[in-house]
Formats: structure tokens, sequence, C-alpha cells
């Protein structure tokens, strides 16, 4: 089985969490243009390497962040969405 | 006849026919480049070659002949589909493959016993009911039948009378079958080669000259050439591929899992799934019986198996039979499937004038192996999109013109 760091519940079986897909920018709906909206609703990472994607632990609906590997199937790190600002200033 | 064989055994200079020929050296310059050498690319080899006289064909391939998605996926061909657009494809496709192996002169083993899809819920059975008429209305045999039936239809289901999932009925659907993948794939590699199509095994696209809106060269690691049309048939990397183009793709890639048990004694004649449980199984004509699921919960570009899946598989294929329960499996894979977001695939014109695609076939692409290749022939010839694939552009996502086909499958959801 395999384990996932829970920010807030410690280390968990990954049976209890749910994959919400990679981070991405919102976009101002009322603003937008057709093409950034399509991109925006449709367009989604999918690179072979590390990608940062929104997860839930299921049963305390709790929401944040982890750092995957693609190819490796590797969990590099968790993180509470509010450290999120500060990690994306710095990459 | 065992006097010529023991000529030709005896023989030292007797050269074995070869279907496939051994992978040549790259021309200059090709009419028609096709970057991917699975089932899709092909046949799209096959009907330039036979219908439309384009000889000067190269099919380029990373790895080996039909080793990706179309040697990892379960061969269910069906046409059950829910919108207009979709059935109209997919029943051109099981019409091709009723007459495959005649077209190719070669045995495809496509073997049409029919698909059944069980409900454990009213929901789902009044969403059979919706996709039944759909089929009915564009002639395709498919019908909502009632337990009794599904056991006359398939006599060792557990039923599970009272049970958390107790079938309540199922969607017959008469026109769906099945086909030796390897078959298909060589079928029209052979057909194809004989035409004078060049296939360049361990040939990789490494990137793209362009000029203006169209491609002019191909960069691959056994050298350059200049190319007429290009159609990308990449399987798992579609997206890949069409970044070195320099097209975005809305495509996520998910591993998809199966596994074959040992042989058993013929007993399951029809294909059987179901969306609840996130299986399928079929009984290959082996005797091995196939068993697909659902695909990974979280995006992965790896063909790398977990047991959580093959546990699902499993759990899935013994409630249904229980009887499987000490049966051994005897082979497990995954494949990289390139997910869309409406579960329909894109073909059809790219921001390139002279790129055609055939991307984003995720869970659904071995049925369509004929169909693809027969309209993508016909763009590349006519260079202009056919008719049948207008609807299934990359452009349709702008215009939220999506079809979803999320429900035509026990894949994924």
């Amino acid at each position: 089985m395999k384990i996932m760091n829970c920010p807030l519940n410690g280390p968990r079986n990954i049976s209890e969490f749910t994959c919400l897909g990679p981070v991405h920018d919102a976009v101002d709906a009322q603003s937008v243009g057709d093409a950034a909206w399509c991109h925006y609703l449709f367009y989604q990472e999918n690179k072979a390497g590390i990608i940062r994607e929104w997860w839930r632990h299921t049963p305390s609906n709790y929401y944040f962040i982890a750092e995957r590997h693609t190819v490796t199937d590797e969990i590099i790190a968790t993180y509470s969405a509010s450290e999120l600002p500060r990690i994306e200033n710095k990459s | 006849m065992p006097l010529t064989l023991l000529k030709y055994g005896l023989k030292r200079d007797y050269v074995p026919h070869r279907e496939i020929p051994a992978t040549p050296d790259l021309r200059r310059r090709y009419d028609v480049v096709i970057i991917g050498g699975g089932g899709h690319g092909l046949a799209a080899a096959h009907y330039l070659s036979k219908y439309h006289g384009i000889r000067n064909v190269a099919v380029l391939e990373k790895g080996y002949l039909a080793g990706g998605n179309t040697a990892r996926n379960t061969t269910t061909i069906r046409s059950n589909y829910i919108t207009n657009q979709s059935i109209r494809f997919y029943k051109e496709a099981v019409s091709l493959y009723e007459d495959m192996s005649h077209e190719l002169n070669f045995n495809v083993m496509f073997s049409q016993r029919g698909q059944l899809t069980l409900a454990h819920s009213e929901a789902t059975l009044r969403s059979f009911h919706l996709r039944a008429e759909m089929g009915k209305h564009h002639g395709t045999r498919i019908s909502v039948v009632d337990p009794r039936q599904v056991k006359e239809i398939c006599p060792h289901l557990n039923m599970d009378e009272g049970g958390q999932h107790e079938i309540l009925g199922g969607l017959w659907h008469e026109d769906g079958g099945t086909a030796r993948h390897d078959a298909v794939a060589w079928g029209y590699a052979a057909q194809a080669a004989r035409r004078g199509v060049e296939i360049h095994q361990r040939t990789e696209v490494l990137g793209f000259d362009t000029s203006g809106d169209k491609v002019s060269a191909i960069r691959t690691s056994r050298g350059t050439v200049s190319v007429g049309h290009v159609i990308q048939a990449a399987g798992g990397a579609n997206q890949h591929v069409a970044k070195l183009a320099g097209i975005d793709m809305p495509i996520r890639c998910f591993p998809l899992q199966a596994m074959v048990t040992q042989p058993l004694k013929p007993f399951l004649h029809t294909l059987v799934s179901s969306a609840n449980l996130h299986t399928y199984l079929v009984q290959s004509s082996r005797g091995e019986i196939v068993i697909g699921g659902g695909s990974d919960p979280y995006q992965l570009i790896s063909t790398r198996s977990t047991l959580d899946l093959k546990e699902q598989l499993a759990h899935g294929a013994v409630q249904l039979f229980p009887f499987l329960h000490n049966v051994k499996l005897l082979r497990q894979w995954a494949g990289i499937t390139d997910m869309t977001p409406d579960y329909t695939p894109i073909m059809g014109a790219s921001p390139l004038k002279n790129y055609w695609l055939d991307c984003g076939w995720g869970t659904w692409g071995f049925k369509a192996t004929p169909v693809a290749g027969k309209y993508l022939a016909d763009t590349v010839a006519n260079e202009r999109v056919a008719d049948i694939l207008l609807p299934f552009s990359l452009g349709r996502f702008e215009k939220m013109a999506l079809i979803n086909e999320m429900g035509a499958t026990a894949a994924s959801h």
C-alpha cells in the first residue's frame, strides 16, 4: 500500500485520498476571453516529471497540495495550501 | 508436400518470407510520414497505399511495431455510444472489423459474440434505456435485457440476488466483439509494406522544422526527413509529440491496467462488463480470461502496474464469477492512456496546415483502428478533413462543442 503524508492527519493509506488535478492559476470568469477560458477549463499540466496537485483527505475533507513525480510515482512533498504562494514565489 | 518441405529445410540459402521487412535507411523525403507504428498509424498507411495510391509513406515508431497501446488494450469492439457523432463513427468501425480478415487477407480472429454490460442500480438501468434507444435509432443491435435474459445470455454470472451488487438488468449489444490485436496491426503493416510503405522501428521523433504554418521536416534519432504531410498517431506519447510540434493538447495521461488468467475451458461466450465494479472480462480464443478495469486514480506517465489496481480487478472478476477465485494469473500489464476532458478522441486538423491529428484515444482506441485509419487517409489524400471526423476536431473545446462519452466505458469512472 502506498502511504501519503497528510499535512493535517499525518501518514495515511493513499486510498483515503482523492486527487483533484494539477494546480493552475484561476481566471476571472467575467473578463476572460474564450480562448483563455477554454484553456483554463480543459488544458492541464501533463508533464513527465514533478507536478503540483490539489489533493483531499476524503474522510476529514481536508484539501492540501502534493508534489508528485509522474514517472516514478514518488510523492515528493505535501503541504498546506496556505504555503502555496510562498513556494510558488520561490520556484 | 513433405518432399518440398525437406528440400527447403536442407537448402542453405533459403530466405524465409518476411511480411514486415527489416527497417531500411530513411529516405530524404516522404509524401506522408506517420508518427506512431501502432494500429491506427498502420491502418492509415494501409488505406493511403491501397485506396489513394500514396505509397511514398514512412511509419516512424519509437519502440517496436504495435508495442504500445495496441498491445496493451483489452480488444473490445463495440458501438454502444450515446451521442450521434460517436455512434455513427464507431458503427462504421464495427462494420470494418466484420470485413477486416478479408480486406487484409490475414485472419484477425474477429469474433462477434456480443457485449453484455451489467446494471447494479436503477440509475444505471435508466441510462441503458437511453443508450439503447440512441443505438437503435442508428441501426445498431442493442437492447435492454432483464435479469432472466441476462442469465440466458451468460449463465455463469453471479446474479447476487439481494446482495450489494445484485444484477438488475443489462445492456445487450449484439454487434460487440473482439479480435486479435497483434493480427490487426500485423495485417495492416503487411499490406502497407507490400505496397511500398516503409516501417521504421526504433526511430524516435526528436523535433520538427517548420516554415510558415507548415511542417517542412522531421528530425528523428536516425536522421532528418522532409515531408509533405504528417499524421500523428502516437498513443500515450501524443501530448509529448504534439508539444514538439508546438501544439498544446487538452490531454492528461493515466495508466490503464489489465491482466489475464491461466487458460480455462471455454465458458464465457460474451464480453461482460460492469461500470459499477470497474471490471470487464472476455475469454480469449486461447481460453485465458482477460480482465480489464478502471484507470489509475491519479495521472502518471508510466507503464508500471500497482497491486491496488490489480486487487480491484480481481475483486470485480470474483464478484461476477466467484469460481474464478482460485484461478492463477499468467500476465499483467499497464498502458499509458491519453485522456481527453470529454472522453472523445481528437482527430483532424491542427494549427499546422499539413499536420493531422489522431490523438486522445484514451481507453477506447482499439475498436476505432480501421475507421480512424480510413478517414485519416481520406483526409490527407484530399487535404480536407473528412466529414465524419469534423465533430472530433481540436477546435471543439474552444467552441464548447464537447462530445461527452464519459459513460461509454467501464474503464474510467
